[in-house]
């Protein structure tokens, strides 16, 4: 960090300008950078539903019934929404990103970023129709 | 007490986490979230659902369902609060909220999925 | 046509003020002119005294790195009629201590790319009688990306851990530390590991990836810390699942 400076006739004094709280909001980069992680957030709701959901299951019928009416109120519906498209950006820069942290190459070239993040895609989709099946058919 | 136990350990957690999170978790919300309290699907029936989760590998997917995500959420939350609001002072304070809310989580998801009949 | 620019340049003369200020020039506007161009019209026919560093003017020393309109640049490939009608607002790099006018302090920087070790480590060396190191144009790939890195700190400026915590260890330094990892002639990755998986190497890097975005010579820093996460968990499961093979 610092070494000894010579003091000289001017002393210099380095100006240190404080970063500011509100850093994030200085640009749309940072923004979306926060935006990102705090989808953990919605994450973390997602894996609450899941509990509340088992917990239902165990206590029984009626709870299971409750459970699914307060999932009809109107705000909850909202939250839901939100958590999402949270969710779901979660998703959209986990697979746009991994390449970056996992470049694969291929013939001693670097397979482009986009190559990767496909089949990641393709397989996301691919689970996620599977599940839909395998759910809604019950 | 963060040292000791390693960033390496705690960030693997947290990509393990992000990848479950990242395909199963927009399907299943948007299922249990939207499609089936807004009728676009007809729900599931308690029976139904409770067939689908007892098996024991559902048991399974869903535990780390639950467990992994949460740990993603923790070492994210973790760094946001260091660096959104500049609180890293209080950092003792935060990783125990962290990771001990994805550990009761873990431990509540466990004893759910071996409770379920 | 615009016939001229105004610049608004940040001054700091520590000897006679203790905040930095602004000073506003207007320069001639000139197609092919960069803000660099300006600046040593202004230290030539307006201002003396105005201090700045800069070299090849040809973007690959890396001196001239400022914050223009809050933007990490290389004033020397920073065409003024990128910004007509102006103003352009040039400041000192960000994240650093600032010296004098835009001159900042990077001893911080110096200090941690030595920490990396940044040259090729051999466990022996190899006697000249056994001739040259060979090298495949494929074990060239892997690490000629962050050969790249032209040390200007652009991706310093960017990053906001750094701006937050200053032991953070950097983008430009796991480039260049990687550069080395990856290089075939190199035995060095151990004896880096150990700086780079302190709290304060990379694992304070939320992979926000602005040092990425702001860097001339796409060197993707962000993506060199994210491999070497990966390396340094794999490295960190070995040694703890395995404690008995060789450190």
């Amino acid at each position: 960090m610092k070494k000894s400076v010579a003091y000289t006739e001017y002393h210099p004094k380095w100006y240190r300008t404080r970063v500011s709280t509100y850093w994030w909001s200085r640009r749309w980069t940072y923004l979306k950078f926060i935006l990102r992680e705090l989808s953990s957030i919605f994450v973390a709701y997602f894996v609450l539903l899941l509990l509340l959901h088992l917990s239902a299951l165990w206590k029984g019928e009626a709870s299971y019934v409750a459970l699914q009416a307060w999932l009809r109120t109107p705000s909850v519906i909202v939250l839901n929404g939100v958590s999402f498209l949270f969710v779901l950006f979660h998703t959209i820069t986990w697979f746009n990103l991994a390449p970056k942290a996992l470049p694969v190459r291929l013939g001693g070239k670097r397979v482009p970023d986009a190559l990767v993040a496909a089949p990641n895609y393709l397989a996301w989709l691919a689970l996620s129709a599977g599940i839909v099946w395998l759910v809604a058919r019950g | 007490m963060v040292k000791r136990f390693n960033e390496p350990f705690l960030w693997t957690l947290f990509s393990a986490g992000g990848v479950v999170a990242a395909f199963l978790a927009p399907v299943l919300l948007f299922l249990y979230g939207l499609t089936f309290p807004l009728g676009w699907l007809a729900p599931p029936s308690y029976e139904a659902t409770l067939a689908l989760v007892r098996h024991p590998l559902s048991r399974l997917v869903l535990f780390a369902l639950c467990s992994l995500p949460l740990f993603h959420w923790a070492h994210r939350f973790r760094f946001t609060l260091y660096d959104g609001l500049q609180i890293k002072h209080l950092n003792e304070v935060i990783t125990v909220f962290c990771y001990g809310g994805a550990l009761a989580g873990t431990a509540m998801a466990g004893y759910l999925l071996w409770k379920i009949p | 046509m615009a016939e001229t620019i105004v610049l608004e340049v940040a001054r700091y003369r520590p000897e006679q003020e203790t905040e930095p200020t602004f000073q506003s020039f207007e320069v001639p506007f000139r197609k092919d002119w960069v803000v660099l161009d300006a600046l040593n019209y202004i230290k030539d026919s307006l201002d003396g005294t105005l201090s700045f560093r800069w070299s090849c003017r040809m973007g690959v020393c890396g001196s001239c790195g400022m914050m223009v309109n809050s933007e990490p640049k290389l004033t020397c490939a920073t065409f003024l009629s990128h910004y007509l009608p102006g103003p352009v607002r040039v400041e000192p790099l960000q994240n650093f201590p600032v010296v004098r006018d835009l001159v900042i302090e990077m001893t911080d920087f110096m200090l941690k790319l030595q920490s990396v070790k940044p040259w090729i480590l051999r466990g022996a060396e190899k006697p000249l009688s056994e001739g040259e190191f060979l090298q495949t144009p494929e074990q060239l790939e892997t690490y000629k990306q962050f050969s790249l890195c032209i040390n200007c700190l652009l991706c310093y400026a960017a990053c906001p851990v750094y701006g937050l915590d200053p032991h953070f260890i950097g983008p430009a330094a796991v480039a260049l530390a990687q550069r080395y990892n990856m290089d075939s002639r190199d035995q060095g990755a151990k004896q880096r590991l150990e700086i780079l998986s302190q709290h304060e190497g990379i694992w304070g890097c939320t992979f926000v990836g602005e040092c990425t975005r702001v860097c001339p010579k796409s060197v993707d820093p962000a993506g060199a810390i994210q491999q070497y996460k990966l390396t340094a968990a794999k490295e960190w499961f070995k040694s703890f699942l395995m404690p008995w093979s060789a450190r």
